[in-house]
This record gives structure tokens, C-alpha cells and sequence, in this order.
């Protein structure tokens, strides 16, 4: 998402440079299984884990504002992104493509865009910490 | 693949109707026919009664597919198969993979739909029978399709891995494929914009690369591609007029179309409307617009413009702009009636509970409807004395009557988006 025009290929090669600050992950409430797996990838994700452990999970919008989120997403998001998040004129949103992409930069690019691509600011429609929400059920794989 | 049965058994009473009336004299003379007719509309009894007037008909109901039509249910992989004469539904085709962004064209006989999925899949639906004849997976990430201009080759334009494939239209075997891959990168634009041209010809855009193709199929088993290089900045759609002759691609990254006149290919691509936008704030765009509803008429090309609330007006003549019509939002399809006196015009997020409708001799909006949340298509009847219109959020279709701007009749709907009348399958570019 840091670059939603690009090649997945490219766009990990940019990644960095999206989020120059320290990501703050907040890895807390993710399940296990990803954590695990994120750990055995490799020494920097073990640290970022490790750091991330500190940080405050991110508080999900009461229930009915949730499902609003989440139709937007699938549906509004999806124009670009697809229905099934897998990607189309965007890039994809799956949980495989967002893991270990820095919540800060997705952050980032969710409330403010990405300026010289079709990734538009969405933060008229969401608040901070309803964007963190989104990132961390993205990261979960979008469930219903 | 499924086909509700309820919906094609309420089809069958309209023909028994039919072949009744024609047997009638001779049906007189018949004793009890009042009592076998009630058990014969009584549903059950309908293809025995078809049999017992058999002399007069078989049991089969003849009928034409020019009024017929497919929607799709973009969160449910089906398609509604509907008649737009009776405004009904008559049947459902499942399992058509991922539609949530998905389009159609027809053969040239009215009579089967090639349905491109996102998920890349390409099926062949009967209209007729309601059934799935053929399906395909032909790439992993699709956007749409077109038919040549002879009906014998399908082509589907893909993001993941980007080209154009060409389908034997009968059996959807893989005839050739057309590589967007750059030698020197290594990547493959996303194509975007696939429309049919005269002459067993397509035109397409690619994205990322800023190019327009035009491929020559008339033997599709080794295509002949005529590059147009920088077009301009990501061409997000591209169009192809009624009569086949311009090809027009509107681009993402710069305010401009790209314009092909295949009149004369000699002189290459050229750029029209340029800086329609100069002097205001682009918006944020929360959805591409469509080009497919070509917009034109009296010699004027309704045009969305990209990142403002206005409807471009073109002359057709020299591409000059000549008017800006500001609407509710930025707009997604500008569809001329089939008449051409008013164009139809729906919205981007959040915006899109709103049509509007343009006069089109006073360049101004007559009327403002609030038919639905999540209008996403229109689609005229075949000489326009309805639209039909798809409400995503409100799981219906809504008919509004062209004439008094009122609403006829609701049908539900899953998801529904794209609306595809099988009038198309007699139209250039579409």
C-alpha cells in the first residue's frame, strides 16, 4: 500500500522509505501463529516484535461503526483494491501482502495517501484510530 | 452452476399464453378446455398442457434474446439472467468465481454472455437455457473483455500478469496471447480499456506504461500489434466511439484524454481536452471512473473529468472543450440515452446514492435522484424508454422510466453491479 501503483516488488523496495521513523507496531493483539511466523523470518521482525510488545493495542470501534468500516473497506477500498482484497488497479490488502509492512507507513498512507498515485487520502472517513483498527484487521486477514 | 428453477418455471406460462391464443380456433371445439387450462396455469400441469396442444406448438417455448440481459452479484459470483420487456428476473447462474468487478460482452447472436471475473475467470453463459456453457481460468487478476468485430474471437484484457489473451469464441480455447511484458524492466503493464474496433481489430491502454496498443486478429492465432507510445500518464479506461473510428483513453496522471482516429493511424495518438482541470484543486478520486458508457451526442462527447465535480463537453468535431457541467460529485459513468437527449450520470464514493440527469440542449442538470445507496451501473433498454440501475448497498435494481424520471419498478438484486442488455452484442465497443 505504500506505493498502491506498483509492482509488489518494487513497492518492498520503497517501503522503508515510507516509514522513516521507527515503526511502533503494536503487535500485541495479533494471534500467535502470525507472530511466530514473523519471528522466524528474520532477526529485524523479532526485534520490531519484540519493541512492538510495549506498545497499546489499538481499541476496535464499537460494533456498529465496525461494520460500516468494514463495508467500506471491501467495498469502497475494494474498487481499487478488490472485493476479495487480493489486489486490482491497487495493490493487494491480504494479510500475506501487509505482513511486515510497518503499521506506522500503512498508516500513513491510509489517512493521507500517496501523492502521484491513484491512492487517494481517506481521511475524511476515518479517524487515527479507526485506520489503526483497519490495519490491525487487514493484518488478521479481514475477517467477517 | 445453478439455475433457479421457480424463476425459468414463471417464464413458461408467458408461452403457454402465447401458443393458446394461436390454437384458439380450434381450441373451441375442444370440451373441458376451460378446466384444462386452469390446471395447466396451476404451474405443475404446464408442459403436459404444452403436450396436449401439441399440433400448435412444442414444448418449448421459441423466444428472441434482444431483450434479455445479465447482472452481475458482485459479492455472490452469480449472475441474474433478466428480461427487460417484463422487468423480471427469470433466472440465476452460479458460480461464476470472483465478480466483484466484472463485465460482460455477448456473441453476436444475443444468445451467450462471456462474463469476465476478476479472479480472471472467462465464462460462457447461455442466455436461452440459463446455463454455464464453458468456463476458464485464464489469468489471476482480470478486468474485463471484448469480442471481435466477426464474433469468432473473445479477448480479455488482465492486470496479474498484464497482456490481452484471445479466446476461440465457440469453445474458449486459448488462441494467442498478447504481452504488455517491457523487454528492459522485466515488468507487464496492467491493461486497461480493451474495446473492439471495425476490421477484427481491439485497441487497449497500458497503464503503467502510458501506451495504446491496436491488435489486428483477423488471424488470431498470431495477432499484429501497432504500438502508440506515450499516450500520456496512466491511462485508467479507454473507450471506443459507436462507429468504431476513435479510440479514446482517459488518463489518471494528467489532466487529458489520449485519442487514437483509426481513420488515420498515420497520424498517430493525440492529446485532446488537455488541462481541463488547470486552475482548480484536483480531489482525491475514491473510485475510477468507467469510460465504457460512451457518452455522445449531437456532435458532443460527454466526458467524466478526473478529480472534480463536472461532466467534460467535447466537441466531436476538433476535441475542443466547450463546456463544463458541474454535477454532485466526481462521476463514474456519463451515459448518453439512447436518443441522445439526456445523459445519465452516476458518482464516486461518497457520493453514490445520486444520479443526475443533463438536458442535454441546455448543457444544465434537470434531475436529481436518490434511487439507492451504492449506485454503481446503468443500462438503458434497447431505445432507452428505461434505465435500469444497480443499488450495491440496497441489494436492489432500480427501473426508472425515462420519460417522467420515475421509478417503475424494483427488482432485488445481491450486490448488484454491472448491467448488461444483450442490445450490446450488435454495438461497436461494447
Amino acid at each position: 500500500m505504500c506505493s498502491a501503483l506498483r509492482t509488489p516488488h518494487v513497492r518492498r523496495v520503497h517501503s522503508g522509505s515510507c516509514a522513516p521513523a521507527a515503526p511502533k507496531l503494536s503487535w500485541l493483539a495479533r494471534p500467535l501463529r502470525r507472530a511466530l511466523r514473523n519471528v522466524l523470518a528474520g532477526l529485524t521482525l523479532l526485534v520490531s516484535a519484540n519493541l512492538a510488545l510495549a506498545a497499546p493495542p489499538v481499541s476496535a470501534p464499537p460494533p456498529e461503526r465496525a461494520a460500516v468500516i468494514r463495508h467500506l473497506v471491501r467495498q469502497d477500498c475494494g474498487s481499487c483494491h478488490g472485493l476479495t482484497l487480493k489486489g486490482g488497479l491497487g495493490s493487494p490488502l491480504t494479510a500475506e501482502a501487509l505482513a511486515g509492512r510497518p503499521d506506522e507507513a500503512l498508516l500513513a498512507t491510509i489517512l493521507n495517501g500517496r501523492p502521484g498515485t491513484a491512492m487517494p487520502p481517506w481521511r475524511p472517513f476515518l479517524t487515527e484510530e479507526e485506520a489503526k483498527w483497519v490495519i490491525q484487521w487487514l493484518k488478521d486477514g479481514a475477517p467477517e | 452452476m445453478r439455475i433457479s428453477h421457480g424463476d425459468s418455471l414463471s417464464h413458461n406460462p408467458h408461452g403457454l399464453r402465447v401458443h393458446s391464443g394461436s390454437c384458439a380456433p380450434a381450441a373451441h371445439k375442444l370440451p373441458g378446455l376451460a378446466r384444462l387450462l386452469k390446471w395447466a396455469i396451476s404451474g405443475t400441469g404446464v408442459l403436459c398442457a404444452s403436450l396436449l396442444l401439441a399440433g400448435c406448438s412444442t414444448t418449448t417455448a421459441v423466444r428472441g434474446s434482444g431483450d434479455l440481459g445479465v447482472v452481475i452479484e458482485r459479492a455472490s459470483g452469480s449472475v441474474q439472467l433478466v428480461d427487460n420487456t417484463r422487468s423480471e428476473r427469470f433466472a440465476t447462474v452460479t458460480g461464476l468465481g470472483d465478480l466483484s468487478h466484472a463485465s460482460v460482452v455477448f456473441s453476436r447472436d444475443a444468445r451467450y454472455a462471456y462474463v469476465f471475473g476478476r479472479d480472471g475467470g472467462l465464462s460462457k453463459v447461455d442466455i436461452l437455457t440459463g446455463r454455464l456453457v464453458k468456463r476458464v481460468m485464464q489469468a489471476g487478476n482480470s478486468i474485463g473483455g471484448a469480442i471481435s468485430s466477426d464474433g469468432r474471437v473473445v479477448a480479455a484484457q488482465n492486470y496479474e500478469p498484464g497482456g490481452v489473451k484471445l479466446f476461440d469464441a465457440d469453445t474458449l480455447e486459448l488462441l494467442a496471447e498478447v504481452s504488455t511484458r517491457d523487454a528492459a524492466s522485466g515488468h507487464s503493464s496492467k491493461v486497461v480499456g480493451l474495446a473492439d474496433l471495425p476490421g477484427q481489430r481491439f485497441a487497449f491502454s497500458l497503464f503503467e506504461a502510458g501506451e495504446i496498443w491496436v491488435i489486428d486478429v483477423a488471424d488470431p492465432r498470431h495477432p499484429v500489434t501497432t504500438r502508440y507510445p506515450n499516450v500520456g500518464r496512466q491511462p485508467y479506461d479507454g473507450l471506443a466511439s459507436q462507429d468504431g473510428r476513435y479510440y479514446l483513453a482517459g488518463l489518471f496522471g494528467e489532466d487529458g484524454l489520449a485519442l487514437l482516429d483509426t481513420w488515420h493511424p498515420e497520424a498517430g495518438v493525440r492529446r485532446v481536452l488537455d488541462g481541463y482541470g488547470r486552475g482548480t484543486e484536483k480531489l482525491p478520486v475514491y473510485k475510477m471512473p468507467h469510460l465504457r458508457g460512451w457518452a455522445l451526442s449531437g456532435g458532443q462527447a460527454f466526458l467524466p473529468a478526473i478529480g472534480h465535480n463536472e461532466v467534460l463537453v467535447a466537441d466531436t468535431r476538433d476535441w475542443q472543450l466547450r463546456a463544463k457541467v458541474p454535477v454532485h460529485g466526481q462521476p463514474v459513468f456519463v451515459m448518453a440515452e439512447p436518443s441522445g437527449r439526456r445523459v445519465w450520470v452516476n458518482f464516486a464514493f461518497p457520493h453514490n446514492d445520486t444520479v443526475q440527469v443533463i438536458d442535454v440542449p441546455t448543457l444544465t442538470v434537470v434531475k436529481t435522484l436518490k434511487p439507492g445507496r451504492g449506485i454503481l451501473h446503468m443500462e438503458f433498454t434497447p431505445r432507452g424508454d428505461e434505465v435500469w440501475l444497480s443499488s450495491r448497498d440496497d441489494d436492489k435494481l432500480v427501473i426508472v422510466d425515462t420519460a417522467t424520471l420515475a421509478v417503475r419498478r424494483e427488482l432485488p438484486a445481491a450486490s448488484p453491479s454491472g448491467i448488461f442488455f444483450s442490445w450490446r452484442a450488435s454495438r461497436i465497443g461494447m
